[in-house]
């Protein structure tokens, strides 16, 4: 069942993208003063928001391992962040590169930069603290606590462009903005296109932790006979 | 079409694709060996049963 919903929701997510980009390099019209690169807001918004979704996602499954201590929800933790953590790591990446060119610098340390780099730091840190613990139950715990703690960060990420006065725009989107109905169609189907993606991932990496649940009650039984 | 920096556009596409690849790499990378795992240890498992 799981395997089906794989290929259908990946063979969805594959024909909005291939869609998406011959929208985005073939069918949209020109910025006028930017020139090609704010086509890059395609995949940088959709990306950021798509991490923003998936930290949100992890917080709550954090808070039901800690309140049920099923193992399942700190699966689906674990394998949610890691999606989400490439995700903004393209936003990251994207969002650099947009600035070398409408900025004229790779990076600023204004709040939105910041705290989203801070956020990525603190879910890479998720993933390697489970590394370094060795007990399935203490390591789901400490690691479902730590990932509440760091979904803090989120938003401050989300409304730091609000709170302070940074150099990253103000949403165009949902933030008042004016943008032409075409583009704002593409940035809406990409966003669904990239969360397809997410959840994909996310499936495929959720059942490779279970085989690894698997491996290591194996492991224990082998020690044990 | 405006092609005014059409090489960082094209740059920033190509990070944020090889990004999620390298990713979609590592996953296949970890299915292999996680699939290889268990099926060394089910396995051995069976062998001491026969025994």
């Amino acid at each position: 069942m799981r395997e089906k919903l794989i290929y259908g929701l990946g063979a969805i997510a594959a024909v909005l993208l291939a869609r998406n980009l011959y929208s985005i390099f073939m069918q949209l019209p020109d910025e006028a003063s930017q020139g090609m690169i704010y086509r890059i807001i395609f995949f940088h918004v959709p990306a950021a928001i798509t991490a923003m979704l998936c930290a949100s996602v992890t917080c709550i499954t954090s808070i039901v391992y800690l309140v049920t201590k099923n193992l399942k929800y700190d699966a689906i933790s674990v394998a949610v962040t890691e999606v989400g953590l490439a995700f903004l790591a393209a936003n990251l990446v994207t969002g650099s590169i947009w600035g070398r060119i409408i900025w004229g610098i790779w990076w600023t340390w204004d709040a939105r930069l910041t705290s989203a780099l801070v956020c990525w730091l603190l879910y890479a840190g998720y993933l390697m603290l489970r590394r370094a613990i060795e007990e399935p139950t203490a390591r789901a715990r400490i690691s479902a606590v730590f990932n509440i703690f760091a979904f803090v960060d989120v938003p401050i990420v989300i409304f730091s462009i609000k709170w302070w006065r940074t150099q990253h725009p103000q949403p165009v989107f949902w933030g008042g903005g004016t943008i032409d109905p075409a583009m704002r169609l593409t940035a809406l189907l990409n966003l669904a296109a990239l969360m397809l993606l997410a959840v994909v991932l996310s499936l495929i990496r959720l059942r490779q932790e279970e085989v690894q649940r698997e491996i290591d009650s194996l492991r224990r039984y082998a020690h044990a006979v | 079409m405006d092609t005014r920096n059409f090489t960082f556009m094209f740059y920033g596409f190509l990070a944020a694709w090889l990004i999620l690849v390298v990713y979609v790499l590592s996953l296949v990378s970890r299915e292999r060996k996680i699939t290889e795992q268990l099926k060394g240890l089910r396995g051995m498992l069976d062998d001491k049963g026969r025994r």
